[in-house]
C-alpha cells in the first residue's frame, strides 16, 4: 500500500464509524428522549395518555395517602395546576409534603400520573424554613444563605453531592 | 487568625503562580538558565503554601471555628471527626481547594522529579501548570473563599449532608481530582511541546507514567464512587449515566485513549499530532467536568443564570485554556514532523482502532450530557437523557472494541497478520463459545444477549491471557522454561493482561447484575419471611439506637439459605436531627462475587416496614475489574523502562536549548 492509500484506509475506517454512531445517536434521540413538564404545562398542553414524560412540581401538602402494600398517592403541584400521581414502591428519603419531587411516568386513560420513579429535589445546603427564621431573628442571616437553600433545585442536587 | 493565614497563604500561591507562569516563558526565550530554574523553586513554594492553606481549612473544621461561613455551612460539633475532615472537600469551596491542592501536589511532583527534563522543557510545563493554577487561585479567591467569616459567629453549625458521611467521601472525592487534575500534566507538555514546536519520543516517555498515574487514580475514583452510590443511595443502582457521573466518565475514556496512542508514539514515533490533541481534549474534559459539577447549570440553566458568577468564572476559564489550547494546536501542530509509516493491519492500526472507538463513545456520552443543556438554553424545553439513550449508543461502540482488544497485543508493529493473531486466539474462541453454549442451555428461553455478552466478555479474558501463554511459550516449552520466560517480561507486559482481562471481569459483572438481578418489594411485619434467589430473610425485630448526630432504626434480618442458618443483616435508617433529613444505610451481605442487598423504607401506621431487597449475582465484578485494570496500570508504572528507562538526553539537549 501507498501512503495515499493508507491515509485513505484510515480516514476511511473514521468516517464509516463515525456515521455509524451519528446514526446511532440520531435514533436514540428519537426514541429515548423524556420530556420535563410541570403540571400547568401538562394542563395546557395535551399530553396524550401512555407518552412518557417527567412531572415536576411540589409535593401538595395533605395530599399523601398510603395505600396497601406499598401504594400511594399524591398531588404534584405549582402555582396554577395540580395533578394526582399514584406510585408502588419506596418513596426516596427526602420524599416529603410540600417539597420538590420528579416523578417518570406517563398518564392513564384517567387522567391519572402513573410513576415508576420519584426523585426527591433537594439541595445539599438545603435549609428548613424555621432554621432559616431563626437565624433571621438572631441577626446571623445573609443574603447569600437564601439564595442557596431554594427547594427549586434540580433532582440531580442529591446524587450531585454524592458523586462530585 | 487560622482563617486568615490560609486565606493569606493561598494569596501568596497565586503570587508565585502569577511568577512561575511568565519568568520561565521569558527564560527559555532568552536561553536564561537561571530564569528558567525559577519554576522549579515556586512549583515547590506553591506548593507548601497551598498545603498551609489546605491544612488551614482542615484545622478549621476539626476544630469546629463556626466564625468561618464554610465550616458553620457543612460542619457540626458532634459530628466525628473522620467526617469533620472529609467535610472539608464534601463542599464546593471545600472542593475547589482539594483541587488546586492536588494541582500544586502535580505541579510539586514534576518539579522535585524532573531533573532528567530538558531545562526548556520542564520550564514550559511548569509555566502552563502555572497558568491553570493561577486561574483557579483567582476563581477561589474571588468567588468561591472557604475562609470567609461570619461577624456575629453562631454557637453550633448547620451540618454536613447525611449522605455524604460516610468513609466513601473520604476516598472518592481525592481520587477522582487525583485522576482529573493529573491529566493536567499531559497537557502541560502537549502545550509545551507546541510552543517549543518539538516532540519526540522520548517526550512521549516522560508523559506516558504522568498520564498513567492519573488514570490509575480516575480508574479507582471512579469505580469506588460507583460502589458507594450502590451502598449508600439505597436503590441498588451502580451506575445511573447522570451528568455528574458521565463528567468523570468522559475524561476517563479519552485518557484511555491518550495511554493507548503515547505507547504507538513512544514505541514507533508516529501518532504524534493525535497524541498532542488527545493530551488537550483529556485535560479539556476534565475541565468540562468540573465546569459541570461546580457551576451549578445541572441543577438547572436557571440557577446558573440567576447567579451567575461562579458558573461564568468557571466557563470563561474553560473557554480560554480549551479555545487558547486547541487555537495553539492549529496554528503549531503542522510543525511537528510526522513520522513512523504503518499498514492498516498492525499493532499501530489496532491502537488507532482502539482510540476510534474510544473517542468516538466518549462522543456519545458528550452528546448525550450536554444535549438537554443546549436544548433548555435554546427553545427552553427541559428533557431527560438517561440510560436508554446510552445504552443505545454507547454499548454499540464498546462492543466492537471489545471483539478488537484481544487482537492488538498479538499484532506485530508496522505490519501484523491478523490471520495469526486469529489462529493464536482460536483457544481464546473456544472458552468464548463454550460459555455461551453452557449459559443458553443453562438459561433456556432467556435472552440471548446475556450468554453472548459474557461469551464476549470471557474472549477477552482469555484472550489476554493466550497472549501471555503465547509469549511465555506455555504448554510449547517445559513448563520451567517457560516459568522463567514469564519472570523476565516486562512488566507492561503483565500490566497491559491484567487491564484487559479488568476490562472482561466487569463486562461479566455488569451483564450479571442487569440479566439475572432479582427484586423483593414490599412491607414486612416482625417475623415476616421474605423468599429470594433460594434465600430466605426473616425480620426479626427492629431496634433504636442513639448515634453521635443522628437516631438510627435497626431492623434485623436473618438469612437462611435451604433452611441453613448463613448469617444476619441489619440494615438501617437514620434520622439527622440538625438537617431534618435522614438516610438509608443498606445491609450488604457477599456471598462470593454476588450480594444480598436490604434497604429500608418508611414505616407505616400499623408498624409494617417497607423493605426492597435484591439478589445480585456477581456484581462485585463490576468493581474488581475496575480494581484488576488499576493493578495492570500500576505493573505498567513500575516497569523499568518507564522508571528509570527514559534516557538522558545527549549533553547537546540539556542545559541551554533554543525555544523553537
Amino acid at each position: 500500500m501507498t501512503r495515499k492509500q493508507r491515509r485513505l484506509t484510515m480516514i476511511g475506517g473514521s468516517l464509516a464509524v463515525l456515521a455509524v454512531a451519528a446514526a446511532l445517536v440520531l435514533n436514540a434521540m428519537r426514541d429515548s428522549i423524556v420530556f420535563f413538564s410541570t403540571p400547568a404545562m401538562v394542563a395546557e398542553k395535551h399530553v396524550p395518555a401512555g407518552k412518557r414524560f417527567r412531572l415536576g412540581g411540589l409535593v401538595q401538602p395533605g395530599s399523601l395517602v398510603r395505600g396497601d402494600n406499598l401504594a400511594v398517592t399524591f398531588s404534584v403541584a405549582d402555582d396554577n395546576a395540580a395533578l394526582p400521581v399514584s406510585y408502588k414502591g419506596i418513596l426516596p428519603d427526602l420524599f416529603r409534603e410540600g417539597q420538590g419531587v420528579v416523578a417518570e411516568g406517563a398518564l392513564d386513560s384517567s387522567g391519572i400520573f402513573k410513576a415508576d420513579t420519584v426523585l426527591a429535589k433537594h439541595d445539599e445546603t438545603y435549609m428548613p424554613k424555621e432554621v432559616a427564621d431563626a437565624l433571621k431573628k438572631q441577626g446571623h442571616w445573609k443574603d447569600d444563605y437564601g439564595a442557596k437553600s431554594g427547594v427549586t433545585q434540580g433532582a440531580s442536587q442529591a446524587k450531585q453531592g454524592v458523586l462530585q | 487568625m487560622i482563617a486568615e493565614t490560609g486565606h493569606y497563604a493561598l494569596v501568596l500561591a497565586l503570587a508565585l503562580a502569577l511568577i512561575q507562569s511568565t519568568l520561565p516563558i521569558l527564560g527559555a526565550r532568552w536561553h536564561d538558565p537561571a530564569l528558567m530554574n525559577v519554576a522549579r523553586s515556586t512549583a515547590l513554594a506553591q506548593l507548601l503554601f497551598v498545603a498551609v492553606s489546605f491544612v488551614a481549612l482542615v484545622t478549621l473544621h476539626v476544630t469546629s471555628d463556626f466564625s468561618v461561613v464554610n465550616v458553620f455551612e457543612n460542619s457540626h460539633s458532634l459530628k466525628p471527626l473522620i467526617y469533620k475532615i472529609t467535610g472539608v472537600w464534601g463542599n464546593h469551596e471545600g472542593s475547589m481547594l482539594l483541587w488546586v491542592s492536588i494541582l500544586a501536589l502535580f505541579g510539586g511532583l514534576v518539579a522535585a522529579f524532573g531533573n532528567n527534563l530538558p531545562l526548556s522543557l520542564r520550564a514550559h510545563v511548569l509555566a502552563v501548570q502555572a497558568w491553570i493554577a493561577s486561574a483557579f487561585y483567582l476563581f477561589i479567591l474571588i468567588t468561591s473563599n472557604p475562609f470567609l467569616r461570619i461577624d456575629n459567629p453562631p454557637i453550633e453549625g448547620r451540618d454536613l449532608n447525611p449522605v455524604l458521611q460516610d468513609i466513601g467521601l473520604a476516598v472518592h472525592p481525592p481520587m477522582l481530582y487525583l485522576g482529573y487534575v493529573g491529566f493536567s500534566i499531559s497537557f502541560s507538555f502537549a502545550v509545551a511541546a507546541l510552543l517549543e514546536g518539538r516532540i519526540d519520543a522520548a517526550w512521549a516517555r516522560w508523559v506516558r507514567p504522568w498520564t498513567l498515574v492519573a488514570w490509575i487514580f480516575l480508574t479507582l475514583g471512579i469505580a469506588m464512587g460507583s460502589y458507594w452510590a450502590y451502598y449508600e443511595l439505597g436503590w441498588g443502582g451502580w451506575w445511573f449515566w447522570d451528568p455528574v457521573e458521565n463528567a468523570s466518565l468522559m475524561p476517563w475514556l479519552a485518557g484511555t485513549a491518550l495511554l493507548h496512542s503515547a505507547v504507538v508514539m513512544e514505541k514507533r514515533n508516529a501518532l504524534k499530532v493525535w497524541t498532542i490533541l488527545l493530551a488537550i481534549l483529556t485535560f479539556s474534559l476534565s475541565l468540562l467536568g468540573t465546569f459541570l459539577v461546580r457551576s451549578g447549570v445541572l441543577t438547572s440553566v436557571h440557577a446558573f443564570a440567576t447567579d451567575p458568577t461562579r458558573g461564568v468564572f468557571i466557563l470563561l476559564i474553560l473557554c480560554i485554556f480549551i479555545g487558547g489550547s486547541l487555537t495553539l494546536y492549529a496554528w503549531r501542530a503542522s510543525a511537528l514532523k510526522q513520522g513512523g509509516l504503518f499498514a492498516p493491519i498492525s499493532r499501530e492500526g489496532a491502537l488507532v482502532l482502539n482510540n476510534l472507538f474510544l473517542t468516538t463513545a466518549c462522543a456519545t456520552v458528550f452528546i448525550g450530557t450536554l444535549y438537554p443543556l443546549a436544548l433548555e438554553v435554546l427553545t427552553g424545553d427541559k428533557i431527560s437523557v438517561g440510560a436508554p439513550f446510552f445504552n443505545l449508543t454507547f454499548a454499540p461502540l464498546f462492543l466492537p472494541l471489545m471483539i478488537a482488544v484481544p487482537f492488538g497485543p498479538l499484532l506485530a508493529w508496522k505490519r501484523g497478520d491478523l490471520l495469526g493473531a486469529a489462529q493464536r486466539l482460536i483457544a481464546a474462541g473456544i472458552a468464548a463459545l463454550v460459555a455461551i453454549a453452557v449459559l443458553w442451555a443453562w438459561t433456556r428461553g432467556g435472552s440471548a444477549f446475556a450468554p453472548l455478552a459474557i461469551g464476549l466478555a470471557v474472549f477477552v479474558i482469555a484472550g489476554a491471557l493466550s497472549d501471555l501463554a503465547e509469549r511465555t511459550g506455555l504448554f510449547r516449552m517445559p513448563f520451567a522454561i517457560a516459568m522463567r520466560r514469564a519472570r523476565g517480561l516486562p512488566r507492561s507486559t503483565w500490566g497491559t493482561m491484567f487491564a484487559h482481562a479488568g476490562v472482561g471481569v466487569a463486562l461479566i459483572g455488569i451483564v450479571c447484575e442487569t440479566t439475572w438481578n432479582s427484586e423483593y418489594i414490599g412491607s414486612m411485619k416482625p417475623d415476616d419471611v421474605a423468599k429470594i434467589a433460594g434465600y430466605e430473610l426473616k425480620l426479626d425485630g427492629v431496634t433504636q439506637r442513639q448515634g453521635p448526630n443522628f437516631r438510627e432504626m435497626l431492623a434485623q434480618f436473618s438469612v437462611t439459605l435451604d433452611g441453613k442458618p448463613l448469617s444476619a443483616m441489619t440494615p438501617s435508617k437514620r434520622n439527622f436531627t440538625t438537617r431534618g433529613s435522614s438516610t438509608t444505610e443498606a445491609a450488604l451481605l457477599t456471598r462470593g462475587a454476588s450480594q444480598l442487598y436490604i434497604s429500608l423504607g418508611d414505616t407505616t401506621a400499623d408498624g409494617a416496614i417497607a423493605v426492597r431487597i435484591y439478589h445480585k449475582p456477581l456484581v462485585l465484578l463490576i468493581w474488581w475489574g475496575p480494581v484488576l485494570m488499576a493493578f495492570g496500570g500500576m505493573l505498567s508504572l513500575s516497569d523499568r523502562r518507564l522508571r528509570v528507562g527514559a534516557p538522558k538526553p545527549a549533553k547537546a539537549l540539556r542545559g541551554l536549548q533554543a525555544a523553537e
